[in-house]
């Protein structure tokens, strides 16, 4: 398949410090992409230098991040602002506090909208009914009317898949989706992802540090440890038979449920 | 054998004017033996944290009793309390803010002994061997909690938690917040210190993970909208969930 999103040699510093080292690997269409790692590893930062988000003290000082033939880093704030969104979406830990609190759901989802293309309200209603629907609300108008912090933490985190698919990206980037919810929960969740790949072939760069979650989504894996890439692989082969001694390591920590 | 802990009839109920009341802990009963580890699991708003205030004594039951050690704490308070206090001890889910940030690890591990009238000395010395005890060196007494690491700092407050000596150990999702391999550490670590305390340490083990349950407790209790749907040892409730919850917990662990 053809590959849509390469990272070259990246180097990233804040204020100096090196955050990430030499880290390369590529994203082909509709694959599932794990990155595992402990906190202070750099795997959010690295999926944060995609779309620019790293903030005034964080650059990407060597290295290329290649998306259709762009070199994101080199692109102006003005032409990444067009990217994001409709090329590139986001998927936040917390999406509920990613939100506006004071406005409701539906306003900000057209808006999102309405700021890379022209839509009425009554095609945007279409579009989001159906979209919400397709990730499992029953009641997408009561969804549209309320207001971020009436809905439940797996709600929000699902209205926030909403809003990064609602502009039909192709390159889906999600800083840990699942990690603030219940079991449950977060397996609803895991399914509404891999249902998203499987409708609209979109591919997933997902960080997370639960090894769960990765085994039962992506494609491959790529483990971080302090910036710098351990191990990068095919899922089965680097959960089930680790190389490198940290990939062990890790492993052998997660907690596993015996259900002999 | 006596029952370190006994809860029974425990029931809150949380009301507000224009709201129907809301019931967060629905009578329920269980039992803590010494020496015992019983894992307390369930989603986010099951009623965990509040069957934990109730006990701690941080808010106060609607209904039922909390009996620790054979004296009933349930109405206790002012001098009373602190005394019970000495009894059991808590580890919180965030050990940095757990922390007076502006003390050292030191002064807060060492404030329950110096208020109990030992000398500057020996608290000291006390503390250095607490420390040691958890996997920590002595010179860590002298760092701030913004100096050390999520896991140093966990270990650390276990280190406050016993210095009393305690006889039940309150785990709040003490290890929720914390990367798997750090976690394996600190379980590691409570598992030495059940090892070496036999039955004078009991641990009561709050967690949402019914996996590292599985590893680490005696006896689990499911908690589900406030009520206890089912109880016994984790393995064969895993084996053989009875209650739908519990099912539907089981069938979406990844």
């Amino acid at each position: 398949m053809a590959e849509i999103l390469r990272y070259e040699h990246v180097n990233i510093t804040y204020n100096g410090f090196k955050a990430i080292k030499d880290v390369s690997f590529t994203v082909s269409e509709g694959e599932i992409l794990g990155i595992v790692g402990e906190s202070g590893s750099g795997k959010s930062t690295l999926i944060k230098a995609a779309m620019g988000l790293l903030g005034d003290t964080g650059l990407v000082t060597r290295g290329d991040i290649w998306y259709k033939g762009k070199n994101l880093p080199d692109l102006p704030a003005s032409e990444l602002r067009k990217l994001n969104g409709p090329e590139l979406g986001m998927i936040f830990q917390y999406a509920g506090s990613s939100f506006c609190p004071i406005r409701t759901v539906g306003a900000q989802l057209y808006e999102s909208m309405t700021e890379h293309k022209h839509i009425s309200k009554e095609d945007f209603r279409i579009l989001a009914f159906a979209l919400l629907e397709k990730i499992g609300f029953d009641n997408a108008q009561r969804i549209l009317d309320s207001y971020p912090f009436e809905l439940s933490g797996g709600m929000q985190q699902r209205v926030g898949i909403a809003a990064a698919m609602l502009l039909n990206p192709s390159v889906l980037l999600a800083d840990e989706p699942t990690s603030a919810l219940d079991v449950s929960v977060q397996k609803q969740v895991v399914e509404e992802m891999l249902l998203v790949r499987r409708t609209f072939g979109t591919s997933i760069v997902l960080v997370t540090h639960n090894i769960g979650v990765i085994g039962a989504m992506a494609d491959r894996v790529l483990v971080m440890r302090n910036g710098e890439m351990v191990e990068y692989g095919e899922t089965q082969q680097v959960l089930e038979n680790p190389k490198e001694e940290y990939t062990k390591l890790l492993m052998s920590a997660v907690p596993r449920l015996r259900r002999v | 054998m006596e029952a370190i802990l006994k809860v029974e009839n425990l029931t809150k109920v949380f009301s507000r004017r224009g709201w129907p009341d809301f019931t967060a802990v629905d009578h329920i009963g269980f039992e803590l033996y010494p020496g015992e580890c019983l894992g307390l699991i369930g989603e986010s708003g099951s009623g965990k944290t509040t069957v934990v205030n109730m006990i701690t004594r941080l808010t106060d039951a609607t209904e039922g009793s909390i009996v620790l050690d054979g004296e009933d704490i349930t109405k206790m308070s002012g001098r009373e309390l602190r005394r019970a206090y000495r009894k059991m001890q808590m580890v919180f889910q965030t050990p940095t803010d757990s922390f007076d940030p502006r003390c050292t690890l030191g002064d807060g591990i060492g404030e329950s002994l110096r208020n109990s009238g030992m000398s500057r000395a020996e608290t000291k010395q006390e503390v250095a061997r607490l420390l040691t005890e958890c996997g920590l060196t002595p010179e860590f007494a002298d760092r701030y909690p913004h100096q050390v690491s999520g896991g140093q700092c966990q270990r650390a407050s276990i280190a406050r938690a016993l210095a009393v000596k305690p006889k039940l150990l309150i785990c709040d999702e003490a290890t929720s917040s914390l990367d798997v391999t750090i976690q394996k550490e600190i379980i590691a670590l409570l598992n030495e210190l059940r090892s070496h305390h036999g039955s004078e340490l009991s641990i009561l083990f709050i967690c949402h993970d019914i996996a590292l349950v599985q590893q680490f407790c005696s006896r689990v209790l499911v908690l589900y909208k406030g009520k206890i749907v089912e109880q016994g040892v984790p393995d064969e409730i895993i084996r053989n969930p009875k209650d739908a919850y519990t099912k539907r917990l089981i069938k979406s662990v990844l």
